[in-house]
């Protein structure tokens, strides 16, 4: 009798202690929200988003977390529409308390969170390129974005066109948002460096022949064209301008940037000009250079684990995630001072999409610097110089 | 000249595509009076399919090109057998609900099977495309309109000789009467679904290799090859071909000489303003219309 009892007493000193002791060893992870379109027309954006930022906090647990503390990721499906962004980035702040959220991957997803997060003073890293996600900025004070500007891909491309002496051009853009968006970039920004439009046209998202709209264009005299799309328009849309055979230079918008493209298009794709993010071409850039390393870590290792590329796209969510890691390997978990360190300690920092330098002026960082002009050639791509 | 041959080239490029979806949906009308608004899908999977044997698979065109159609029929018996046969209550509506049903379904499995990313393979020849007074043609735009025309004139005779449609055809003016004279009318359903079927099928391995095919383009070749089919006149073949021709000139043409941002809405409003002059369609005549259940 006297036994049991001294063994339960025992059992329970031990039973306490260890108790005790998980609790201060297994810390209380780090929770960093995301809202992606993992469904919906959208996906081809969420899911690479989705895989890149699983990819990550696996490997960041592994290796020990930040700073001893594990980091937990919740991700939302906004099924690419605004409401359900909504709801999912309002259950992450009320119910999960994250300390940040990554994402939404499209502009019109981002916009409709802006609001909330202001509101809920807690920082939003968006993975979707519009440039009034950030701008003005200062009723964007807890906004940042990753991906380059639509406008900087528009200074790269007139920028190598001026080069070449091509002043005037033609347009054809998608009726989509991305669409949109470049179109009015490219729109806006043709003055600045001296640009005629001769021609502006556009098609849909599903539209299986583009002849028309560029023999419009030639006949217009444009000495280039400018298409402005993703998806198999883009493709579509090369393989006309290959048939025509036009005899002037057909240029992409950076969404271009997937080795699929070329596949598809086949011959048709030879001599198509593109700005595009290094993450497609980091085989083709020099040792030196400070983005080869972690370009070549992060899509050799997305090829191994997904078997596929991970596109300009899941760049963007590596962009986003590693900021906060890094804000929260310097601050700990204080939502104020992780936006502050965003905002003024990001700078020569080199990410998937280009070397950021954010600043109160700029929650974005990027600008044309951040693309490479790339010709496809032989099948492959070959940065112009 | 070269520019307005050039818009016509395009125009009948687009056209034939459209007119290839709507001669599908003239075969289910035809025999069942209901509207397959899965037709779409078909075209989609004679695509997607014909790319998995040809490219993943790599089996010789003529091969890949059987084993496309079979397993696109089979596609479409299922659907007839599980969703359309069951009824109790055969009314047209209710069907109709059933082909969108379906159409979501299949949707929803292609994109697990194949993914968001568009697919295409080579055209039927390589070779430069053909040039008249420096216009361009791409020889699948032939090899389109070539099989179309076959297509026509096969459908034709299917249902104005043979005994199995003129079979269907009485199933669809009236199913009780047509039981009366000893028509297995729920077989010949059965039938026009998988016919239809297949004639997309058709229609989408031949348009793949032009308009790359991805697993949501079906709701958009389904409202084309509808408004064709609705142009030349419900449940005619050569209405609908023609149909398809006039409505992808008529975009080609607004996006040439007006904006392309207009080609869509242009192409609509002609197409209402014919339905209100013609409501029969084109090619469809006034005892027809009154015939049509809906």
């Amino acid at each position: 009798m006297k036994r049991a009892r001294k063994f339960l007493a025992i059992f329970f000193a031990v039973f306490f202690v260890v108790g005790a002791l998980t609790t201060v060893y297994a810390k209380e992870p780090y929770k960093i929200g995301a809202v992606f379109a993992v469904t919906g027309p959208a996906s081809f954006l969420g899911e690479p988003e989705k895989n890149t930022t699983l990819m990550l906090k696996d490997q960041i647990n592994a290796a020990g977390g930040i700073n001893g503390t594990p980091i937990e990721i919740i991700i939302e499906d906004s099924k690419s529409d605004e409401t359900q962004a909504v709801l999912a980035a309002k259950k992450l702040l009320e119910k999960d308390n994250v300390l940040a959220i990554i994402g939404p991957s499209t502009t019109g997803e981002s916009m409709a969170l802006v609001p909330i997060m202001n509101a809920a003073k807690t920082p939003l890293i968006s993975c979707a390129a519009g440039a009034g996600i950030t701008q003005p900025v200062k009723e964007r004070y807890w906004i940042f974005k990753t991906p380059q500007y639509d406008v900087s891909a528009v200074e790269a491309i007139y920028t190598h066109m001026k080069k070449q002496k091509i002043s005037k051009i033609g347009i054809v853009s998608i009726s989509t948002g991305f669409g949109d968006a470049g179109r009015k970039a490219l729109l806006d920004m043709a003055p600045k460096y001296g640009m005629t439009i001769v021609a502006d046209e556009r098609y849909g998202p599903k539209d299986s022949d583009m002849t028309t709209q560029l023999t419009k264009i030639k006949a217009a005299g444009a000495q280039a064209v400018i298409n402005w799309s993703v998806g198999p328009g883009q493709v579509v849309v090369t393989k006309n301008w290959a048939a025509l055979k036009m005899g002037i230079p057909l240029y992409q918008s950076h969404g271009w940037g997937s080795k699929k493209n070329i596949e598809l298009a086949g011959k048709a794709a030879e001599g198509v000009i593109a700005p595009l993010g290094r993450l497609v071409v980091w085989d083709k850039l020099h040792d030196t250079h400070p983005q080869k390393a972690l370009l070549k870590k992060y899509s050799r290792d997305y090829e191994a684990k997904f078997k596929g590329e991970p596109g300009t796209f899941g760049g963007h969510a590596y962009d986003s995630l590693m900021m906060v890691v890094e804000a929260l390997k310097k601050v700990g978990p204080d939502k104020k001072k992780i936006r502050d360190y965003i905002e003024t300690k990001i700078k020569k920092w080199p990410g998937t999409g280009g070397i950021f330098n954010m600043s109160p002026q700029d929650h974005c960082g990027l600008d044309k610097t951040a693309f490479e002009m790339v010709v496809v050639k032989n099948g492959d791509w070959e940065i112009l110089k | 000249m070269t520019v307005f041959l050039q818009f016509l080239f395009s125009g009948l490029t687009i056209g034939a595509v459209y007119a290839m979806v709507g001669l599908g949906f003239n075969i289910i009308y035809n025999a069942t009076s209901i509207i397959n608004l899965a037709q779409g899908e078909f075209v989609v999977i004679g695509g997607l399919v014909m790319w998995f044997f040809i490219e993943s698979v790599k089996l010789p065109f003529l091969v890949s090109l059987v084993l496309t159609l079979l397993t696109t029929g089979v596609v479409a018996l299922l659907m007839e057998r599980l969703t359309i046969k069951p009824l109790k209550k055969t009314d047209l509506l209710l069907m109709i609900m059933i082909t969108v049903a379906v159409s979501i379904v299949l949707r929803g499995l292609l994109m697990f099977k194949f993914g968001k990313e568009p697919y295409v393979y080579a055209p039927f020849t390589e070779g430069e495309p053909l040039q008249i007074y420096g216009a361009i043609i791409q020889q699948q735009t032939l090899w389109i309109i070539g099989i179309t025309c076959c297509c026509i004139v096969l459908i034709y005779l299917f249902f104005s000789r043979t005994l199995l449609g003129k079979a269907m055809r009485a199933c669809a003016v009236n199913p009780t009467a047509a039981k009366l004279v000893g028509i297995n009318v729920e077989r010949m359903v059965m039938i026009s679904f998988v016919l239809s079927a297949i004639m997309g099928a058709i229609a989408g391995v031949a348009i793949t290799p032009i308009s790359l095919m991805e697993y949501d383009k079906g709701p958009m070749l389904a409202v084309k090859g509808f408004s064709a089919a609705i142009m030349g006149g419900l449940g005619r073949g050569r209405g609908s071909v023609i149909g398809g021709f006039i409505i992808g000139i008529l975009e080609s043409m607004t996006a040439g000489y007006l904006h392309s941002g207009l080609k869509d809405a242009v192409a609509l409003i002609i197409l209402l303003a014919v339905l209100f002059f013609r409501p029969a369609g084109l090619f469809g005549s006034k005892a027809m219309l009154q015939l049509r259940k809906f």
